[in-house]
């Protein structure tokens, strides 16, 4: 019997999104975002080492709507990177792997970067 | 390199509508898979509108209704309707699951049901296991040993020994786990996924076997054992409850411990 090749069945578009798997996808989405975040840290410091006229052009970039959405989210990103980190600690030293615990530890992680992200703007006064 | 979307061949199209008989009450649709290999054509999703009232209380029940009774073209494995014999794994309601024991009734919408995800589809809602299988082979799921067996008696077990393994041989190796795990999707043709890491870690644990430093040997590989990023999928659609992310975990301590 000749054999067919038959089609590739359907995934991701298929399968049910839950709060584990996205918080997985989303440790690596902040994890690239914030490595390009690095290369804006260094700019900002070649800015302030190369005098107050180039410090003050970034200053006024990041101080506009814009630059406050990207900052708000590079912090978003650091805290929700950071929480889930934690939480891969607990999951490498064997903790934490029942269904309902993991549940609960991803919706925490949800939670408190949200709360983290927006108590460091009101306090730090950025806004 | 991970592709995110379906090859040409495999875009789903929308297929036939069955409706129940007029006068049915209690009725439910089912959106199910279809492909047929001679057909030349893509797969396609036929709706099988089904009255409740002459079928089981379970997927595979209303799967066998619609063979029986509707199509006879539609086709699925199934074998003990108990799971026990894994056959019956399929995606429904968007978790990977055994048809024969999962409730009709755990939703109240259309039901959706496809093949496990990202596999050759053979038919229908069959998927091609080969290489599943081939990979479950690769970590040789039999006991090792050195030493000659005691003359008089079977290898024995302390109860305690023997408890390191609840959890770990209930695994019927439906794929559930494997299939529902985007690390397997993207890279199954090196890494060996849930199922398989799990029956692993069953060798490793067995106090009897006496080749667990060979074992741990032949997992430590970047994409083998470590493509798994716990996104924990293969624990919440485990049909049998059992935990896949927690044995690979054990692997990966055991390989550090070992180190130090």
């Amino acid at each position: 019997m000749a054999s067919v090749k038959g089609p590739l069945s359907p995934h991701l578009t298929v399968y049910k999104w839950q709060i584990t798997m996205v918080l997985s996808i989303l440790h690596r989405a902040t994890g690239v975002f914030l490595s390009i975040g690095l290369l804006l840290i260094s700019y900002w410091l070649l800015s302030v080492a190369s005098g107050t006229e180039s410090f003050d052009n970034l200053s006024n970039h990041l101080n506009s709507w814009y630059g406050k959405a990207v900052l708000i989210a590079f912090t978003f990103s650091i805290y929700l990177h950071l929480c889930n980190g934690i939480r891969h600690l607990f999951w490498d030293s064997g903790l934490g792997f029942e269904i309902k615990t993991s549940n609960i530890t991803g919706y925490i992680t949800a939670i408190a970067s949200v709360l983290l992200t927006v108590l460091s703007w009101v306090i730090g006064g950025g806004l | 390199m991970a592709e995110f979307t379906l090859p040409k061949n495999s875009k789903v199209k929308k297929g036939k509508t069955f409706s129940a008989a007029d006068g049915a009450k209690n009725k439910k649709t089912f959106k199910i898979y279809r492909w047929e290999p001679d057909s030349g054509e893509n797969p396609r999703i036929d709706s099988y509108e089904i009255n409740l009232d002459n079928c089981g209380p379970m997927v595979l029940d209303a799967l066998i209704y619609i063979k029986n009774d509707i199509d006879p073209t539609l086709t699925f494995r199934r074998s003990c309707r108990e799971g026990i014999c894994g056959s019956c794994a399929m995606n429904i309601n968007g978790t990977n699951t055994l048809a024969c024991t999962k409730y009709i009734s755990d939703s109240n919408r259309d039901i959706p049901v496809y093949p496990l995800p990202h596999m050759e589809v053979k038919k229908d809602l069959v998927p091609n296991l080969t290489h599943f299988y081939a990979q479950y082979a690769s970590i040789k799921p039999w006991i090792q040993t050195q030493t000659a067996p005691p003359p008089d008696k079977e290898r024995l077990q302390s109860k305690e020994d023997r408890e390191k393994l609840d959890g770990l041989y209930e695994c019927i190796l439906c794929a559930c786990c494997s299939t529902s795990c985007p690390s397997y999707w993207w890279n199954s043709d090196r890494y060996l996924g849930p199922a398989i890491l799990l029956q692993a870690y069953r060798w490793i644990a067995d106090s009897r076997d006496e080749y667990t430093g060979e074992r741990l040997d032949d997992l430590e590989d970047p994409f083998r054992l470590y493509r798994c990023h716990t996104i924990m999928n293969c624990t919440n659609t485990c049909p049998k409850g059992l935990n896949p992310a927690k044995s690979i975990a054990e692997i990966k301590k055991l390989l550090v411990n070992r180190t130090l």
